[in-house]
């Protein structure tokens, strides 16, 4: 049977996963909208503004999506990890606390403007908020990555009766991985919503769109990407050098390096396998691990024999890294293609839409692999070194977990059916009409088909 | 301890209580509409454009309103954790309730805009049951809370009544809120819930506040102690003029050129404002009924300090943004546009 655990691990796990699906998006979202609206504001090039019109919309589904599940994850702490609040609630309260402050209540006012007020406030005034919204979902991914990033390398607190009381919060909020993990987020964000663009673009026009709003749309992202997609590569090599200072456990499992060595060759596959304490079907490049972690051919890396019951479980780490930094070379080489053909022809060929439309969701896997990396990397800690996963569950009977746990797992999957419908329809309604010379369907509520959508068209 | 030798670390609990008091009573208040609205919505075929405006009207604030929802647990969460836990423990299988209706109607608010026709009816439905899903289960909660989280019958029958008191307080706001914000035959409608709404929160309140003094001897001895009995009967004794004032003018409306139309809603708030310090009276400094005091589930101060600073500059900018966001979007939900 699943003990209380293992449940809780699971719904914190499918809740997190799911929410962060969709900041992923937003975040970076909101400055390209931000840029689609500012163009517009400064060029009066109407091609702008139709853009944005048709994203803000994607925006605003999107955005409902991360704060209802977003509801959910900080109900989490309190619900499935008690000790977790009892035991560092004195740093992780604040963190969490100046993010509902500074970054929520930003985005949920001035979203209402942005979404609905672009007939009500000066051209300026809704700019700014479009700005705004975006510096909000910024600032709220800063804070909770400090969070996060403290639970990794946690700084600047002391012990009182077993309880972490801060002691310099320039340290706890600036700890040695948040940097690295900040910037490394925030350029996954916008890679994702780069890659979104630019895939749900294609899908418009190769169902035969002839505007030219999803092109301008499609060049943004390509273009975003590949400038993007090389620097995510050298930041995630920083990072990767900086959790080798600080948990080199982690980085073993990630090259699935078991014992110490020196000139380890980098492993592009391999079969890792725990009870053995080895890899089966290894391929390899020999020292290119080494070189790549230590600059140093023959640099060493410490192994997972040297942590013998302190590691956390390989597999997953292991695999989730080769996804995650396959997914990155092959959006580079996805990224620099349709770069090279729109600076050549102007346009993609069908094949290179297609596979463009292929990558919309690229950026969720990596995203996805990523965190696993990152999370499962610090078990069996909750927070490394004071706090394990197993001390913080709640008491609450597994029943119970299981219940919310398949509530929760079933309205995911029917909410994820929903939106990737709803992006088609949308994509394609987009292909018939103009984004604001709406003819169908006419009626009063379809809120989006409001009346005045037309007037504001020839405005 | 008394006011004068409290220090500043003691006073701190206090303000979080209070920021959440705060945070809280506006959550009611705020989101109490737009799940008021959610549940009027009338279901047949042709209540259609009816039900469009409904959504309308609510279109621009449900987000900012559910986020206050987020700060009082994050306040709960930030000051008073170990009340968190001990709470949540209690309440595991409602939260969990409560927040399944929050998503559903959360994104049922936006699919219903954006998703083919045909489906719109579905997200409807599906945006309706959420908002009641949702009130259902806060009123429940409050329940168990007035109960001190007791598991017995009675316990569980005085929760399934305040289940249904508070979605009729919502309801009643809800209904209160179309009538200064919508026109003609709707608003006749909202007029007519209202009205029933009212009649129906009023019976709940009466309940609550019967059953809670005695099933809670401190709170019997709190409101009935002399001389502070005088002071405080005002409370419920302007709470039913409230209600009865309603009754009256609600039959009188709609008044020519719309005359009062925003007098419901306020005297809805003003219900509301009362019922909240009736029962904030009741339990204060207790945070946990006949558990654990706000001072006992504390956090550190050195950390209550450090969020107080954002407090201090975020809260008021809050209240003036959200005053700001109500100026915009003032005046009758048929003028609302979504591009
Ligand atoms: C990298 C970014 C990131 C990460 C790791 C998380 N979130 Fe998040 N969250 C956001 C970025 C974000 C956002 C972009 O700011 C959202 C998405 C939509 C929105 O409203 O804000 C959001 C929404 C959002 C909301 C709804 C806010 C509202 O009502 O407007 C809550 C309560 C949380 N989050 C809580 C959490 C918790 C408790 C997390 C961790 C355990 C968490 N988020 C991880
Ligand atoms: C947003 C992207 C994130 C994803 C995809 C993610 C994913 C995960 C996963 C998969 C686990 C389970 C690990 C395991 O049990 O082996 C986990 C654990 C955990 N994470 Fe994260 N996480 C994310 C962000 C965060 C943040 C920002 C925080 C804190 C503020 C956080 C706090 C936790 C906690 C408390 C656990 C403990 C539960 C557990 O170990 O299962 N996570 N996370
Ligand atoms: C291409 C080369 C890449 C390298 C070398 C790389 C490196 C890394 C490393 C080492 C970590 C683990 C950090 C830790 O120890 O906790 C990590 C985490 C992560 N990666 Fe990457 N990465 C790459 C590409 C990508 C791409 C393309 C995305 C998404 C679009 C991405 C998203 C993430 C996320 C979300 C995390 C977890 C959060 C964090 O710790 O920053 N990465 N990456």
């Amino acid at each position: 049977m699943l003990d209380t655990l293992m449940l809780s691990r699971m719904q914190f796990a499918a809740n997190i996963s799911f929410h962060i699906l969709f900041p992923t998006i937003t975040i970076a979202l909101g400055w390209i909208l931000f840029y689609f609206k500012l163009r517009h504001d400064q060029t009066d090039n109407p091609i702008w503004m139709r853009a944005y019109r048709f994203w803000v919309k994607v925006f605003a589904l999107t955005f409902a999506l991360g704060v209802v599940s977003g509801i959910t994850m900080s109900f989490q702490f309190g619900t499935n990890w008690p000790g977790y609040m009892e035991t560092v609630g004195n740093i992780a309260g604040p963190l969490l606390g100046y993010e509902v402050l500074t970054a929520f209540f930003l985005e949920a006012t001035f979203l209402g403007i942005m979404l609905f007020g672009i007939n009500r406030v000066p051209s300026k005034v809704h700019t700014l908020s479009a700005f705004i919204v975006a510096v909000g979902t910024t600032l709220s991914a800063f804070w909770i990555l400090s969070l996060n990033s403290w639970m990794q390398t946690p700084t600047g607190f002391e012990m009182r009766d077993g309880v972490a009381h801060a002691t310099s919060w320039m340290e706890v909020i600036f700890n040695p991985s948040f940097p690295y993990r900040f910037t490394h987020m925030l350029i996954a964000s916008g890679l994702t919503a780069a890659f979104f663009v630019a895939g749900l673009s294609a899908y418009r026009i190769l169902k035969g769109d002839h505007k030219q709003a999803p092109r301008l749309a499609l060049k943004t992202g390509l273009v975003m990407a590949a400038v993007l997609a090389p620097i995510q590569a050298y930041v995630g090599d920083l990072h990767g050098l900086n959790t080798l200072e600080h948990q080199p456990q982690k980085i073993a499992a990630m090259e699935g390096v078991w014992e110490t060595e020196r000139g380890a060759p980098l492993l592009l596959f391999a079969i890792p396998d725990e009870e053995q304490r080895t890899n089966h079907f290894e391929i390899a490049i020999p020292h290119l691990a080494s070189l790549i972690l230590t600059h140093d051919a023959d640099g060493e890396i410490v192994g997972l024999n040297e942590f013998k019951d302190d590691h956390p479980p390989v597999k997953p780490i292991f695999f989730g890294f080769r996804i995650m930094v396959g997914m990155g070379l092959l959006m580079i080489a996805v990224a620099w293609v349709g770069c090279y053909y729109l600076r050549r022809r102007g346009e993609l060929p069908e094949w290179m839409l297609k596979v463009v439309v292929g990558m919309t969701f690229s950026g969720w896997v990596a995203t996805l692999a990523g965190w696993y990396v990152t999370e499962i990397g610090r078990q069996p800690w909750l927070v490394t070194g004071i706090l394990t996963t197993a001390d913080a569950v709640t008491p609450v009977a597994p029943a119970n977990v299981g219940f919310s746990l398949a509530l929760y797992l079933t309205i995911y999957v029917i909410l994820m059916w929903a939106y990737i419908h709803t992006l088609r329809v949308m994509a394609r309604k987009a292909v018939e009409v103009e984004e604001f010379e709406t003819t169908t369907p006419q009626k009063e509520g379809t809120i989006t088909n409001l009346p005045g959508a037309t007037q504001e068209g020839q405005a | 301890m008394t006011v004068e030798s409290m220090t500043f670390n003691e006073w701190l609990p206090v303000i979080f209580i209070g920021i959440m008091g705060l945070a809280v009573l506006i959550y009611a208040v705020l989101d109490g509409y737009d799940l008021g609205v959610g549940i009027l919505l009338p279901m047949q075929n042709e209540d259609e454009s009816q039900r469009d405006t409904m959504i309308a009207s609510i279109g621009p604030f449900w987000d900012a309103n559910e986020t206050w929802l987020v700060l009082a647990i994050g306040i709960l969460l930030i000051a008073f954790p170990i009340a968190l836990s001990q709470i949540m423990l209690s309440l595991y299988i409602p939260v969990a309730i409560m927040l399944i209706g929050l998503i559903m109607r959360g994104v049922a608010f936006d699919f219903r805009a954006k998703a083919a026709v045909d489906h719109k009816l579905t997200w409807d439905r599906v945006f309706k049951s959420g908002s009641l899903l949702t009130t259902l289960s806060q009123g429940y909660m409050l329940g168990q809370y007035v109960m001190g989280f007791e598991s017995g019958w009675q316990a569980q029958m005085f929760s399934l009544l305040s289940a249904l008191g508070v979605t009729a307080a919502y309801s009643y706001i809800g209904a209160a809120w179309l009538v200064m914000k919508t026109e003609s035959d709707l608003q006749k409608r909202a007029i007519a819930w209202t009205k029933r709404a009212g009649r129906a929160t009023l019976l709940g309140v009466l309940a609550v506040s019967l059953v809670n003094p005695l099933v809670n001897p401190g709170v019997f001895d709190r409101w009935f102690t002399y001389p502070l009995v005088m002071f405080v009967l005002l409370i419920p004794t302007l709470t039913f003029a409230g209600f009865v004032v309603n009754d009256r003018l609600l039959s009188r409306l709609p008044k020519e050129n719309d005359r009062h139309c925003r007098v419901p809603f306020f005297i809805t708030v003003g219900i509301f404002l009362l019922c909240f310090s009736g029962l904030a009276f009741s339990f204060f400094p207790e945070i946990v009924p006949g558990k654990l005091d706000i001072w006992e589930a504390a956090s550190a101060p050195e950390s209550l300090t450090f969020i107080l600073v954002g407090a201090a500059i975020v809260v008021p900018l809050i209240l003036a943004y959200t005053a700001f966001s109500y100026y915009v979007f003032w005046g009758k939900a048929t003028e609302l546009k979504y591009h």
